[in-house]
């Protein structure tokens, strides 16, 4: 019980190494900032159909990302799917417009909601809709589009 | 032949059947003995230094080199499919999921838990576990619970410190050596390694494999026959089954938590 | 010395380990304020015998009562609150090896009182001067003798002064002064404080020195008991030799056994 002391001093240290090291994670290495700015707004978009797109797949503007998905529903009147976005604050210009579309990274990466300005001056605000969508690309779906086009041309 | 063959087999499954019963039982006693332990934190201080602090020399190496190995590897694969901006969120990705956890435990298991129950089944076979308790001191509440908490309290941070000294070694490889932009490293990071799927979750592991982990390793100290040969059993015993623990609780937490989403 | 009643009271104690019955049946009163020694053969079970009373092994059958209460039923804390009350001597030592000789003895005042930390030193140095160890209180166990710490564990099972203390073999390991302080010590401790004292010992002439009364053991039984005086004058050929230790007589010296000629000549009968 003499050297307490020391051993407490060490132990402080090793506490605080440990938290810090959880900091650095959560603030250097995770999305934590995504999380923090909460007073995002919120935009929804319908698609016939969205691939394999999930929760939490980044928006993108010009390839800038500006937002999140954040939630994804099946409207079963319209028979299509809802996708709401959560976009940060500082995006506050995008015009009343703007098309969405669901696209893919790369060739085999993944999924992601890419915004296209339109010329509008109004803006959109939280609870808009996107009205123009264009849905993710099936690949089976192109591939069969593409063998019918070929086999009617064929025809004619 | 068969028969005997048999009943080996049924022998040995009951056997450990009735350890794990009895593993149980014994945590059910020390459990008790943990809320105490608030009233005498120079006892935790003191495992915590014994079981945590003195493990920080291996983890923090271990975590610098199994960092740095791990971007000069991916890079190599990686930069095939131009996806070299990537590297940073897959080095981070495997540290917090997996690598930061698993590997933190398995070490814990080599360096704290060993010496766990090497003392105390020493304790136990020079009779100064019975000794305390004719003092009407109880060795589970003034022994064992203090060394279990160290271990729960020591084993996530030390998987922390692991991470995110891997990452950092894994940074220095990719930026200093293979040409990856800092910025990149960073950002795509931030952009892909998520704060509850991953990190949380990573975090979760880690204080599962601690209370299990120092469960084992304290139970066979405990469970130690009293003599020098009982206490070499015991330490390997630790090692074998709390490494074999965490490799399969691994698995199935990583089933639970990773399995439904991405 | 003894005021007549029993503070431990054994009856019809059995006990066996997996198996090998340690007591058949036995009876044995141990007077309040006395000094009761114990004495039989090595492996006979007097550590044993020291365990039951202490509530660390069950009987089989049979009761062990202490101050009224029989040990085998108490719940835990009635024990442990017990034990409280008992001070015991192990025949290791068993003194905690990460603590030095100080905090040894200090290690029941510390569990067990919230005495400021001035007295624990008081109460400590008492103690160890009295065990003639007060200049090795910053030595760890490791660097004891056998004797020297056995003599620290005698100090810390003193400390809290307890009803009852029990000595499993306090003068085996000790040269021939620290013997006689030693026998000296138990005497003096046991009268001055009041307590109840149970020796465990194979020292004749020192036991029977300061013992008020003896129970032999043997085989699972007790053989004899009474006075040190009563058994010198009137024992058995067995309690003769024992006390005297001559090797021929009826008490065995080897652990039952088949007959050594019969084994020798069996060929290859063990392993
Ligand atoms: N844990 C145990 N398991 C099985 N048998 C035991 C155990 N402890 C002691 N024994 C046996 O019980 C018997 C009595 O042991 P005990 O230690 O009580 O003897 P003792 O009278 O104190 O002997 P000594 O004078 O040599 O100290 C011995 O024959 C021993 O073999
Ligand atoms: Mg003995």
């Amino acid at each position: 019980m003499r050297q307490s002391r020391a051993l407490e001093i060490w132990v402080g240290a090793f506490v605080a190494a440990g938290l810090a090291a959880l900091l650095m994670l959560a603030m250097k290495v995770s999305n934590i900032t995504s999380y923090a700015q909460g007073d995002g707004y919120r935009i929804s978009a319908a698609f016939e159909n969205i691939g394999g797109l999930t929760v939490r797949a980044p928006v993108r503007i010009a390839g800038v990302r500006i937002g999140r998905v954040s939630d994804i529903q099946y409207d079963s009147e319209s028979f299509q799917a809802v996708v709401t976005m959560r976009i940060d604050s500082r995006y506050d210009f995008l015009p009343a417009d703007t098309s969405a579309s669901i696209l893919t990274d790369g060739l085999l990466g993944e999924n992601y909601i890419g915004l296209e300005p339109g010329g509008e001056e109004e803006t959109l605000g939280d609870g808009d809709r996107i009205e123009i969508t264009q849905s993710a690309l099936v690949l089976e779906k192109l591939i069969g589009q593409f063998l019918f086009s070929r086999s009617q041309g064929d025809d004619q | 032949m068969i028969a005997l063959t048999l009943q080996r087999m049924g022998r040995w499954a009951l056997e450990r059947l009735e350890r794990l019963g009895r593993s149980n039982l014994f945590l059910l006693h020390v459990v008790p003995g943990l809320p105490g332990l608030l009233a005498r934190p120079g006892l935790v201080v003191q495992q915590t230094f014994a079981i945590g602090v003195l493990s920080l020399p291996i983890v923090v190496v271990a975590g610098l080199f199994v960092g740095m190995v791990l971007a000069l590897q991916l890079y190599n694969t990686m930069v095939d499919f131009g996806a070299e901006q990537s590297l940073g969120p897959v080095v981070a990705l495997s540290l917090v999921r997996e690598l930061g956890p698993v590997v933190t435990a398995l070490l814990f298991a080599g360096r704290a838990g060993s010496a766990l129950a090497a003392e105390i089944g020493l304790m136990k076979a020079t009779e100064q576990l019975s000794s305390m308790e004719m003092m009407a001191v109880d060795p589970l509440r003034r022994i064992v619970a203090p060394r279990l908490a160290g271990g729960i309290i020591s084993l996530p941070l030390l998987s922390a410190i692991f991470s995110a000294v891997g990452i950092s070694g894994g940074f220095l490889v990719a930026t200093g050596l293979l040409g990856v932009d800092s910025n990149a490293y960073w950002s795509q990071m931030r952009a892909n390694v998520d704060l509850f799927d991953d990190l949380a979750n990573g975090v979760i592991k880690s204080v599962v494999f601690g209370v299990v982990v120092t469960w084992i390793a304290v139970f066979e100290g405990y469970d130690a026959a009293p003599t020098s040969e009982g206490v070499a059993r015991a330490t390997t015993r630790t090692v074998v089954n709390s490494s074999l623990a965490v490799l399969g609780l691994d698995f199935i937490l990583t089933a639970l938590m990773f399995g439904d989403d991405t | 010395m003894a005021d007549g009643s029993s503070l431990v009271e054994i009856r019809g104690l059995r006990f066996a380990y997996s198996g090998r019955t340690i007591f058949d049946g036995i009876d044995i009163d141990i007077r309040r304020g006395g000094v009761t020694a114990i004495m039989g053969p090595s492996g006979t079970g007097k550590t044993t015998l020291l365990r039951l009373i202490g509530g660390q092994e069950q009987p089989a059958s049979g009761s062990v009562r202490v101050d009224g209460m029989e040990v085998s039923r108490l719940s835990r804390r009635q024990l442990y609150e017990l034990r409280k009350r008992m001070g015991m001597l192990f025949q290791s030592g068993a003194l905690l090896t990460d603590l030095s000789v100080f905090d040894n003895v200090a290690f029941p005042l510390r569990e067990h009182t919230r005495l400021p930390e001035e007295m624990i030193r008081d109460l400590v140095l008492i103690k160890l001067q009295a065990v003639g160890l007060r200049g090795a209180r910053d030595l760890m166990p490791a660097a004891l003798s056998g004797g020297m710490a056995r003599r620290v564990a005698l100090a810390r099972a003193i400390a809290l002064d307890p009803m009852v203390i029990m000595y499993d073999e306090p003068f085996s390991g000790q040269d021939p002064i620290s013997m006689g302080v030693l026998v000296k010590l138990i005497r003096e401790i046991n009268d001055a404080l009041g307590m109840t004292t149970i020796i465990v010992s194979h020292d004749v002439h020192e036991t029977a020195a300061i013992a008020d009364y003896l129970y032999l053991l043997s085989e699972g039984r007790v053989v004899e008991h009474g006075t040190p005086d009563e058994l010198q004058r009137a024992g058995s050929r067995w309690t003769r030799q024992f006390l005297n230790g001559l090797p021929d007589g009826p008490v065995p010296f080897h652990y039952p056994a088949p007959e050594f000629g019969v084994e020798l000549l069996e060929p290859g009968s063990s392993r």
